[in-house]
């Protein structure tokens, strides 16, 4: 681990003026991300700035209906509220499909948002990587890409995000608060994570030194009748291959509305819009659901190791919009 | 009433839970002690050019780098992976090029991850394949069997079959993960070498890194009271041993030197990857005429190691014609070493999916066609077995499972977004006894003191041998202090091949009855005690020549979800026939430790490859999988009262690998069941499956 200075944060602005003086200086919250990726010398910064004294917690249902999430609520926290598992199940149920209960004792909002890809070569400091060295290349897209994205990629970078609660907040049109040097901002999520193109090294539209306050959830009149499905190698405490969040409004078999995003497909968790309008105002059925996700995918550019997500994504949606279509 | 046989709790299990237990790496004062750190190739092949010493020597805290130029030099052992840092080329990616010396652990890594290397990288090959044109038949397979072995006419009789399959089955590398990963600490005084290591065997560790240093075996002392784990992976030194010996030498310090996970796919010794062409005919009668098992493996250029893949294929069924070979390819890669039941688990893999595929389409009853082929005497050996009770572990399996229901058509049981579905297959493994010694004293206050070099790496070893020498002695258990663990000890086999129990408790019974001889001639007992040192050399030796073998059978049900291809297994039950059993709670723990590592085999486990850039990509917790809690559901273990008296006196065959043997069959076997589709190349992860499931809608 490359030596670094540490500093506790007192107050917001203080902590965004740290980051302006320091480009190099980097957020600490639960560390789960940051400091691992910190030891395999992946991350490097000069400066942690411990963002976990601010006043950045809470669940708040505000007048409009929205529920803001301070970014410092740990992830079990989040899952766990009871006004979440009532009205935005599919939040819950993706925070509750990660990792492991003891990281996500530890994991925030915040840090979760901002998680790195897993690529196997972002991870291995000793190997080429885009996003960890401009310039040096991308094994991946002929090496080891089982797990690696399939829509929106570049010949830079096929990397996911490999995260679920953003797929949950993707598919509730949720808006990332923050904090510059210049003020308060906003993103919403289908803009916060952005496709890799040209410069791998930027995960998101995040302004550089910005600190993430609150995620507000805007009220979603059938975020009730939601779900998240994931598919993984294995039961838990693993990555997902692909996974699908959902929200499904039905009437006399008719499709009202709904959301869907799926993850683990792109360098941001995937937004259906085209299954979406295909399926507005359609007969909730397997076969029109299968037919609205396979022209989503109709772009899709896999690599030989993951072309088996364009019938995984396929599959999992038709069995989750189904799942949601009979109650 | 006899210690053995009863459930006696881990002698030492509180002062492991309680963080008591010191391991390799806990053994001496902070203070005292210096940190290494290992530098790993980050080419292929080819040689170092240069390395930046003296820019990080001139770090804070960095006390010395070790690299090929100042190394002290190392006797050729015939093993080169312990040949470290003695030239310039690099064989594979991830071998040592240097170890950094530094007061603090923190100081140590930093300084290794800035340390310059500059390499010129050659040519690699690094894929094995079953019409590499490298191919070439070793002349044994590991430890000591023959590569080839051929009887009848195999092609006349598999032409002739009524019934034939001839399919290849592949498994990937798998990496030994034990919790604890390979540490040593290493201090010399004068010409003797101070070793506490993480070893499988103290007496083989002494003898091999004593030879490299060109030191008689008895000038280094290896103790290894706790381990954490091994599987074959510390059966004999790796590289860390020589490197944290070389550090210590160098700077004259106690050094302390470990892998971290990411180390161990490429230091640790892996399974190599394997492909099995099986082909099987049978008559009418579902009787095998022939069976060929070609196996083709891996192994690296600086230590032939070659699976013996097909090994278990020649004891298990009979048919008159039979082939079973070996090729292998030395290739670019890190050796491939030991993991638990080498050569069984990947073999009977293959042969018990074959044996699944055959019944299949004679239309037989997996258990009735293995029945059918039950042979007389070993079919390869034509000796009798000492003991054989397969049938009768796949009757009681099969009555605890519920398989007399079962439905043989395949992908004929979906239940909503489930398709579910059962296999069985058989377990095997050979039940060996190697030569050892044990010291033990009869002391006048009553008490008596066992010394057994045996290694207890987690399996409980330290509480059988003292179960076993109560027997003998006809004492309480209590009434013995024992010492394992510690080259000082007479010699003993290492913690391997499942004949630990049996070889050292071989010696213990023999050293504690002559104990009791002595003692019965009526010696008054002088204050330091009365002591016996035995072996058992002449013993072994003199063993009829039988084919020894434990057996089992294992059932597994498997759920697969048909929207996204993942396997769930709700239930696994194994039944064993091992001989005699010594601990009870200490055996089940190994036969559903063994089971869960075949689950992961079957379904999680793969290193994956990276032809470029020359190694396993994945190398991490996070990205190579094995089970999780919530894979691991009902696994019910039972074996079956058998007495063999062609074994060590305790009659126990063995009981720490049989238990991953056929259990990834078993899953294989259930998901073909379930979906209708044969996955032939483990694991049997989502992309193998999704493309070709039932329909749900
Ligand atoms: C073994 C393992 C398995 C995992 N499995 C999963 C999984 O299955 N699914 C999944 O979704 N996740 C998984 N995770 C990832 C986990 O969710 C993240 O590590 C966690 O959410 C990060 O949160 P944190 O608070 O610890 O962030 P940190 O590690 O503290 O920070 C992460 C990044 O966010 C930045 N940051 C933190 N807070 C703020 C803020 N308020 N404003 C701006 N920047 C900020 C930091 O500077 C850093 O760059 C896994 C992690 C591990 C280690």
């Amino acid at each position: 681990m490359k030596p670094f200075e540490y500093e506790r944060a007192d107050d917001v602005a203080g902590a965004v003026a740290t980051l302006e003086r320091d480009p190099d200086a980097k957020y600490l919250a639960g560390g789960t991300n940051l400091v691992d990726l910190m030891r395999l010398r992946v991350e490097t910064p000069s400066r942690l700035v411990d963002v976990n004294r601010l006043d950045l917690g809470g669940i708040v249902v505000e007048a409009d209906g929205a529920v803001r999430i301070g970014a410092a609520v740990r992830n079990s926290d989040l899952a766990a509220d009871p006004v979440i598992r009532e009205r935005y199940p599919v939040l819950s149920r993706a925070l509750l499909s990660a990792a492991s209960g003891q990281l996500r004792n530890m994991a925030s909002v915040g840090g979760n948002l901002l998680q790195r890809t897993r690529c196997v070569y972002f991870m291995d400091s000793s190997k080429p990587c885009n996003k960890r060295e401009p310039g040096s290349g991308c094994p991946a897209i002929v090496g080891v890409s089982r797990e690696l994205a399939i829509l929106g990629a570049s010949e830079h970078c096929i990397a996911t995000h490999p995260g679920d609660m953003a797929v949950a907040l993707t598919a509730l049109d949720a808006i990332v608060h923050f904090e510059t040097a210049a003020g308060p901002d906003s993103l919403p999520m289908s803009g916060f994570h952005r496709l890799p193109g040209d410069d791998p090294s930027r995960d998101t539209n995040l302004p550089p030194g910005a600190l993430i306050t609150s995620v507000e959830v805007p009220p979603l009149s059938f975020g009730g009748r939601s779900t998240y499905r994931k598919a993984r190698d294995r039961r838990s405490y693993a990555f997902a291959l692909a996974s699908v969040a959902a929200a499904l409004d039905v009437e006399d078999g008719i499709i009202r509305d709904l959301r869907i995003a799926v993850g683990a497909v792109s360098h941001k968790p995937w937004r259906a819009t085209v299954a979406e309008e295909l399926l507005r105002g359609s007969p909730a059925t397997p076969d029109r659901f299968e037919a609205a996700i396979r022209a989503e995918l109709d772009i899709a550019r896999p690599t030989e190791q993951n072309a088996f997500k364009i019938p995984l994504v396929t599959r999992l949606v038709v069995g989750v919009l189904d799942e949601l279509a009979h109650p | 009433m006899s210690a053995i046989g009863a459930s006696l709790a881990r002698i030492e299990g509180i002062e492991k839970v309680t963080g008591a237990a010191d391991y390799a790496y806990e053994t001496t004062a902070e203070q005292e002690t210096l940190y290494g750190w290992v530098v790993q190739s980050s080419i292929v092949t080819g040689r170092i050019l240069d390395i930046g010493v003296d820019a990080v020597l001139a770090l804070p805290g960095v006390v010395e780098v070790v690299t090929w130029r100042n190394a002290p030099h190392l006797e050729d052992t015939g093993d080169g992976e312990l040949n470290v840092l003695q030239h310039a080329i690099i064989s594979y990616r991830g071998q040592p090029v240097a170890v950094v010396i530094a007061e603090t652990l923190e100081t140590a890594r930093e300084a290794a991850n800035v340390l310059e290397v500059s390499y010129s990288a050659g040519e690699s090959d690094v894929l094995m394949s079953p019409d590499h044109l490298r191919l070439y038949a070793p002349d044994k397979v590991n430890p000591a069997f023959e590569t080839d072995s051929v009887i009848g006419e195999v092609d006349v009789a598999l032409a002739d079959a009524v019934t034939s399959i001839d399919h290849s089955y592949s498994t990937p590398a798998l990496f030994n993960n034990p919790m604890e990963p390979h540490a040593t600490t290493a201090e010399w005084q004068g010409g003797r070498l101070e070793l506490v290591d993480s070893t499988q065997g103290s007496s083989v560790t002494a003898e091999q890194i004593g030879a490299l240093f060109g030191i008689p075996g008895e000038a280094v002392h290896v103790r290894a009271e706790h381990v954490g784990g091994g599987f074959g992976s510390k059966g004999s030194p790796r590289p860390n041993v020589p490197l944290a010996a070389i550090a210590a030498k160098i700077t004259g310090r106690r050094v302390k030197l470990a892998y971290t996970r990411q180390m161990m796919s490429s230091l640790a010794g892996y399974r190599t990857p394997t492909v099995s062409r099986m082909r099987l005919g049978a008559d009418a009668d579902g009787r095998l005429t022939a069976i060929s098992h070609e196996a083709f493996s891996q192994t690296s250029t600086l230590f032939e190691f070659a699976e013996q893949t097909a090994e278990a294929t020649r004891h298990m069924y009979a048919a008159p014609n039979r082939r079973t070979t070996h090729r292998l390819v030395a290739l670019d890669v890190p050796t491939p070493r030991w993991m638990r039941a080498p050569g069984e688990c990947p073999g009977m893999y293959a042969l018990e999916s074959a044996m699944d595929e055959l019944a299949a389409a004679a239309g037989i009853d997996p258990i009735e066609l293995r029945r059918r082929n039950e042979p007389e005497r070993d079919p390869e050996l034509d000796v009798p077995y000492s003991s054989r009770d397969l049938i009768g572990c796949m009757e009681r399996g099969a009555e605890l499972f519920g398989w007399a229901e079962r439905d043989p058509r395949p992908a004929a049981h979906i239940d909503g977004r489930w398709a579910i579905g059962t296999g069985m297959a058989a377990s095997t493994y050979p039940a060996m006894a190697q030569p050892s010694g044990a010291v033990v004293t009869a002391m006048p206050d009553g008490r008596y003191r066992l010394g057994i070099n045996a290694t207890d790496i987690g399996t409980g070893s330290r509480t059988v041998m003292r179960q076993i020498a109560a027997d003998a002695l006809d004492v309480e258990p209590e009434a013995i202090d024992i010492r394992i663990a510690d080259s000082n000890l007479p010699k003993a086999s290492v913690a391997g091949g499942s004949s630990g129990t049996a070889s050292w408790g071989w010696a213990v019974t023999k050293a504690c009855r002559e104990l009791r001889i002595s003692l019965q001639t009526g010696m008054t007992i002088p204050p330091d005690g009365i002591t016996v040192t035995a072996t058992t050399d002449a013993e072994i030796a003199a063993q009829e020549e039988l084919s020894r073998h434990a057996f089992g059978a294992q059932f597994v049900e498997v759920r697969v979800d048909l929207d996204s291809g993942e396997v769930v297994v709700p239930r696994m039950v194994g039944v064993f026939a091992a001989g005699r059993i010594m601990n009870p709670r200490l055996a089940r723990s190994q036969f559903i430790g063994a089971m869960t590592m075949g689950l992961g085999m079957a379904l999680h486990e793969v290193g994956e490859l990276d032809t470029v850039l020359g190694d396993y990509a994945n190398h991490d917790f996070a990205t190579y999988h094995i089970p999780a809690c919530a894979d691991v559901k009902d696994i019910r273990v039972e074996w079956l009262d058998e007495e063999d008296t062609h074994l060590s006196p305790m009659g126990g065959k063995g009981i720490g690998e049989i238990g991953i043997v056929g259990a990834a069959a078993a899953v294989a076997n259930a998901v073909a069941h379930a979906t209708g589709i044969r996955v032939r190349d483990l694991p049997i992860q989502p992309d193998k499956l999704i493309a070709d499931l039932p329909a749900r809608f």
